[in-house]
């Protein structure tokens, strides 16, 4: 398979919505373009196990390789493993539903479609680059779109929250040029190759200078506390497209980065501050949780929740073993397809009830049956109910993060734990206030979800429950990429 | 994938056993019955959805009988000791080597005979409810939530790998919750089935570090194994989980007694107990379904489970026997000064699970030392029967009087004849009165804890007189006593459907006790004997018909002799009254610390400290940027320039260091 399909698809896509004339043309190119990105991530998906099943054991497969740029040993070096094809399907998932959830946009469609997939594509592109150099440049298309996105179709302080996230991502991104680079000319030769560099031995000083630079950096996509505070702010003011791809996509990026970039790259680093690592994205869980209890808006509860799950992907990266490491692909996998849920199912509700405080609600049960129980799903996976991809995710990176047995790492583990109880409140208490309880009169004659609006949500359901009661398959996909992530941690 | 589905036969059955589809089948036809109706009950079946789910899980409990019979006659005995059969198994999600989660079924004494109870009196409960739920909006929806607990109770019972077991527990914990919010529009449902949730989460927690300390120490999961390592001395597993301590207590002491708190926080024991009462909020025969006859005892279940490896810790079994007999004496007091009958029945059955729960710690490992084992599952056999029993009965008088409380009730025997004479024979029971299910089973806990300590012998005779004291003063409140005002018409009974499963449970309820249960359940698998001691009854009973008495002299008949006994114990009435004030301790701790000393500081502190520290960044370089180079600012482009400004000098000077 060729992977130049995955970013000529959506750049292809594109390029056809601005030809378009009109918002319905828009739409459903968009929408087609979309459905294609779906139909090729699952072509990638399994014409990447045929390969593995045919004993193809090369660490990454579909390699391409042009030089680009010799002279500065730029080289636009494409390759997938099983952890980027995990985070290609999640793309994929999140694209479709964003696309859907976004039918009724009526301000500038063409303009907001257009950054949607220009979106998805530095996405695939990042999540494909073995060349740290084109890695980068994709990040940086993946950022720009949001700050519009927000700025032009947000709600509420959107300039102010517009600006904070821009700021904020930009100095991420910033912190990780300067890491690349450091690695570049630290490096015992010059050159942006992420495999090769892999197989250099970085000098220890270099890693240790500049594997707090990648991983902050890229942490702060993935909300590393605490850097973490563009995040509610961010949410609540994009338009529900934009915060499901913030959520479902931008924050991966960042776990992707530290995962792939920092970790796989400097591993010596990685060892040398897995400890603060342990003790932020510990941190993060639990703060996050509590914050989430004391919040009313519904954005600002899933931004929160969302703080404290990555938190869960921070902590199984930190933690430095095989299982944890696969468990936080997989709940980076988890997350974004239940936030992304979780957002659209917020803005559906907010498109009928124009508000987002939970106490302002009550009873919707009753006139909107189909959203409350997508809301009741999305809660129920933000919880860890088993069946739905949270617990697979959460448990695994539990497991991995035992196998670690000094105090150190259980106190750790345990205050991770102790998540899952504060989880259940906040989310009782949403859904217990939005969906239960008598109904006002002012909601008594709202209507359920429309077609596109169910089709987003059955499409992503049907992801977190795949992964829910059939964990497998992902296991296989992700573990083995882990395995040699950890290989080079352990110095084999 | 194909490889990791592929199943693993462990054992060859019979002819004429084609095991593997039957068992598969008993947990996926309440599933099937739950997509099913969940996804197109409102639209296609809202009125054939009950006899829908009802067949399902008739076709069920038809292949739970046929093993349970399979099992006890015909395979399941290999040299006179009923084996632990695992007829299938695969790999769900490797966590690492040896390690995993396996989703399987095992199949031994105790597993067979909780399929037996749980799809049994989950069917007495769908034929029940097709009558009482008659009607209801959601009628459809009803029945998928009892479709979805019923799988994921048979899933538990079935379960062969620890992890596996947590996976249907928590499943079980959410169904328990749709089912108690079942009236969603009541803010008391809403908070029940929020606060049961969280209360047995918190629980969970324990049950979950448990499981990672298990694993940890067994390198294993899969629950043969891990008993096996764990229970040979001679293990280096086992040894390790010994050698290990912290605070002075042994790895493994400290993994059961985690475990043991997930168990107590869903069989509702003290302190965890609190969600029970307030659970009634439930629809009645869910109530009778899963708070009382199924999910309450998945905490014995699991203690029963992991019994071999629990009698490997006698500190382990303590906590158990302590916290049982606690639960057992204090719910028994609160029980006896309730006025809602769902509440009176929510406390006994707590108490009633005191008494499996201490059984079981009383217990020892095998022959003559496993009867508290033993006794423990008979109990929770017998207790499923009556106890259904009497929630159903309370369900018929609710149906007829459309009230809870007793004061609105009496006289009922007149009306309801059937519901009368059936909750009598369940009173009876429960009462341990011969030759009632309950009184074989209360006389081997008794006995159990006779043998090996006498504090909780005496504590749980009393509890036994108390039993049978607030069992017998409910039943005559609601059947005797004073006439109740019955409005105009009335419905009567409620047909056959309601009729049938309380005729059926009534019969278990005076019969079941007969069953010579040694002879299928032992902590060794091989036939118990238990002998029967009639100078041992004489006491219990004869505790037992006192309380008889003394309810039928103070309620049999309207008079003031209760409220002056209540008055002359005020201080102590009062407290059991508003169940010893453990409501308003937890709302303190939740409200007070949880919410105002943790919740708000980390909102706030968020809010003002690490987001003011973001702005005042942005601020501050704002200001500079205006005092140094007169810059317009606010634009993020030129924040950009200022970071590629920053980026390139320190580009610069990597290269000079390292170049």
């Amino acid at each position: 398979m060729n992977l130049i399909s995955l970013i000529g698809l959506p750049l292809l896509t594109a390029v056809a919505i601005l030809l378009m004339r009109n918002p319905q043309q828009v739409k459903w190119t968009a929408l087609i373009g979309a459905t294609l990105q779906f139909a090729l991530a699952f072509a990638l998906l399994f014409t990447f196990r045929n390969e593995r099943a045919a004993g193809n054991e090369a660490q990454m497969l579909f390699e391409l390789q042009y030089n680009w740029f010799p002279s500065l040993h730029i080289s636009f070096h494409l390759g997938v493993d099983g952890i980027s094809v995990a985070m290609i399907l999640l793309t994929a998932f999140v694209v479709i539903a964003g696309v859907l959830v976004s039918w009724n946009v009526t301000k500038m469609t063409k303009e907001f479609y257009f950054l949607l997939i220009l979106l998805s594509f530095g996405a695939y592109g990042f999540f494909i680059s073995l060349d740290l150099f084109i890695l980068f440049f994709f990040l940086e298309i993946a950022v720009i779109p949001k700050y519009l996105l927000i700025g032009i179709w947000g709600s509420g302080k959107k300039e102010n929250a517009a600006n904070k996230l821009a700021l904020m991502l930009m100095g991420g991104s910033a912190l990780v040029l300067v890491g690349l680079l450091g690695v570049y000319f630290g490096s015992p030769e010059r050159t942006f190759d992420l495999i090769s560099l892999s197989q250099l031995h970085i000098p220890i000083t270099v890693q240790k200078i500049c594997f707090p630079l990648l991983f902050v950096g890229f942490g702060v996509f993935t909300a590393l506390f605490p850097f973490h505070t563009w995040v509610p702010d961010g949410h609540s003011s994009a338009p529900t497209a934009g915060s499901m791809f913030l959520a479902g996509i931008s924050m991966k990026l960042g776990g992707y980065g530290c995962l792939r970039v920092a970790t796989y790259m400097m591993p010596d680093g990685a060892k040398e501050y897995a400890n603060i690592i342990i003790v932020l994205s510990t941190i993060a869980i639990l703060y996050g949780a509590f914050a989430t209890m004391m919040q009313k808006d519904l954005k600002y509860i899933n931004a929160y929740s969302s703080v404290s799950h990555c938190g869960f992907v921070l902590l199984g990266i930190g933690m430095l073993t095989k299982t944890a490491m696969t468990g936080a692909v997989m709940q980076m996998v988890s997350h974004g397809l239940m936030t992304a849920l979780f957002f659209a199912v917020i803005g559906m509700i907010y498109e009928r009830t124009h508000t987002r405080q939970v106490n302002e609600m009550g009873g919707l049960l009753k006139v909107m049956p189909f959203i409350t129980t997508v809301l009741f799903i999305v809660g129920l996976c933000s919880l860890g109910l088993p069946g739905l991809s949270g617990f697979v995710a959460e448990m695994t990176i539990l497991m991995g993060s035992w196998q670690q047995p000094d105090t150190f790492h259980r106190v750790a583990t345990i205050a991770a734990c102790m998540s899952i109880v504060v989880t259940a409140v906040y989310i009782l208490r949403a859904i217990g206030q939005t969906a239960m309880g008598p109904i006002k009169a002012e909601f008594s004659n709202l209507t359920d979800a429309a077609w596109n609006e169910k089709l987003a949500a059955v499409i992503l359901i049907a992801g977190i429950i795949a992964i829910g009661i059939a964990p497998f398959w992902l296991n296989d996909l992700v573990s083995p990429a882990a395995d040699i992530i950890m290989h080079k941690v352990a110095g084999k | 994938m194909n490889d990791l589905l592929q199943i693993r036969v462990l054992q060859v059955l019979p002819l004429g056993w084609d095991l593997g589809w039957a068992l598969i089948l008993i947990p996926l036809l309440p599933l099937a019955g739950f997509l099913l109706l969940g996804l197109f009950g409102r639209k296609y079946l809202q009125r054939s959805s009950g006899i829908l789910a009802t067949l399902l899980l008739l076709s069920s409990t038809v292949l739970s009988l046929y093993t349970a019979y399979g099992y006890f006659f015909e395979f399941g005995k290999v040299d006179g000791i009923y084996q632990k059969i695992i007829p299938f198994q695969f790999t769900w999600l490797q966590f690492s080597p040896g390690v995993s989660i396996d989703m399987g079924v095992i199949l031994d004494p105790i597993s067979v005979m909780m399929l037996v109870v749980v799809s049994f009196i989950s069917l007495m409960v769908h034929l029940y409810s097709l009558a009482y739920m008659k009607g209801e909006e959601r009628f459809p929806t009803y029945f998928a939530f009892l479709g979805l607990f019923t799988f994921s109770m048979l899933g538990l019972v079935m379960s062969s790998n620890i992890f596996q077991m947590y996976f249907f527990w928590e499943l079980v914990g959410v169904s328990s919750f749709l089912l108690i919010g079942y009236y969603y529009d009541r803010p008391s449902a809403v908070a029940a089935c929020k606060k049961a949730f969280i209360v047995t989460r918190f629980a969970d927690l324990g049950f979950l570090i448990g499981i990672l300390v298990l694993a940890f120490y067994a390198g294993t999961l899969d629950f043969n194994t891990l008993i096996q390592r764990l229970t040979s001395t001679s293990a280096p597993e086992f040894q390790a989980a010994i050698a290990s301590s912290f605070l002075g207590v042994s790895a493994l002491t400290w993994a059961l007694v985690l475990v043991f708190i997930g168990g107590a926080g869903k069989s509702a024991m003290f302190p965890l107990h609190i969600w029970l009462p307030d659970a009634m909020e439930g629809p009645t025969p869910v109530s009778a379904l899963i708070h009382a006859a199924t999910m309450v005892v998945a905490g014995v279940f699991l203690v029963a489970r992991l019994f071999p490896v629990f009698s490997m810790s006698p500190p382990a079994l303590d906590v158990v026997a302590y916290t049982g007999i606690f639960s057992a004496l204090f719910a028994a007091l609160i029980a006896c000064t309730q006025t809602d009958i769902k509440r009176v029945l929510a406390y006994s059955t707590m108490s009633q699970i005191g008494f499996m729960m201490f059984a079981l710690g009383v217990s020892g490992w095998g022959g003559e030392n496993g009867l508290g084992f033993t006794a423990s599952m008979f109990h929770l056999f017998t207790h499923a029967m009556f106890k259904a029993l009497l929630f159903l009965g309370a369900g018929s008088v609710i149906h007829f009087i459309h009230s809870n409380e007793m004061k609105d009730m009496g006289g009922l025997r007149k009306y309801l004849p059937v519901t009368h004479i059936t909750f009598l024979i369940a009173c009876l029971a429960i009462s341990g009165v011969p030759p009632f299910a309950g009184f074989f089973s209360k006389e081997e806990i008794l006995l159990a804890a006779f043998n090996h300590n006498p504090a909780i012998y005496w504590t749980a005779l009393i509890t036994s007189g108390l039993t049978a004291f607030y069992m017998f003063r409910l039943y005559f409140s609601v059947f005797w006593n004073k006439e109740a005002t019955v409005h105009g018409e009335h419905h009567g009974e409620g047909g056959f459907a309601m009729m049938l499963p309380l005729v059926l449970l009534a019969a278990g309820a005076a019969f079941a006790g007969f069953i010579p249960f040694g002879n299928f359940v032992s902590t060794d698998g091989k036939p118990l004997e238990s002998a029967f001691h009639l100078q041992f009854s004489i006491a219990p009973v004869l505790l037992g018909l006192a309380g008889i008495f003394t309810a039928m002299w103070l309620y049999k008949k309207q008079n003031d002799r209760p409220a002056s006994i209540a008055a002359s114990l005020s201080g102590f009435y009062k407290a059991a009254y508003h169940k010893f004030y453990m409501d308003e301790l937890y709302l303190f701790i939740t409200k007070k610390i949880l919410f105002n000393l943790i919740g708000r500081p980390a909102a706030w502190f968020d809010k003002n400290v690490v987001d003011g520290m973001v702005i005042g960044a942005g601020n501050t370089t704002q200001a500079i940027s205006e005092k140094i180079k007169q810059f317009q600012s606010g634009k993020v482009q030129q924040y950009a320039i200022y970071f590629l400004a920053g980026v390139i000098g320190l580009a610069v000077l990597f290269i000079y260091i390292w170049k």
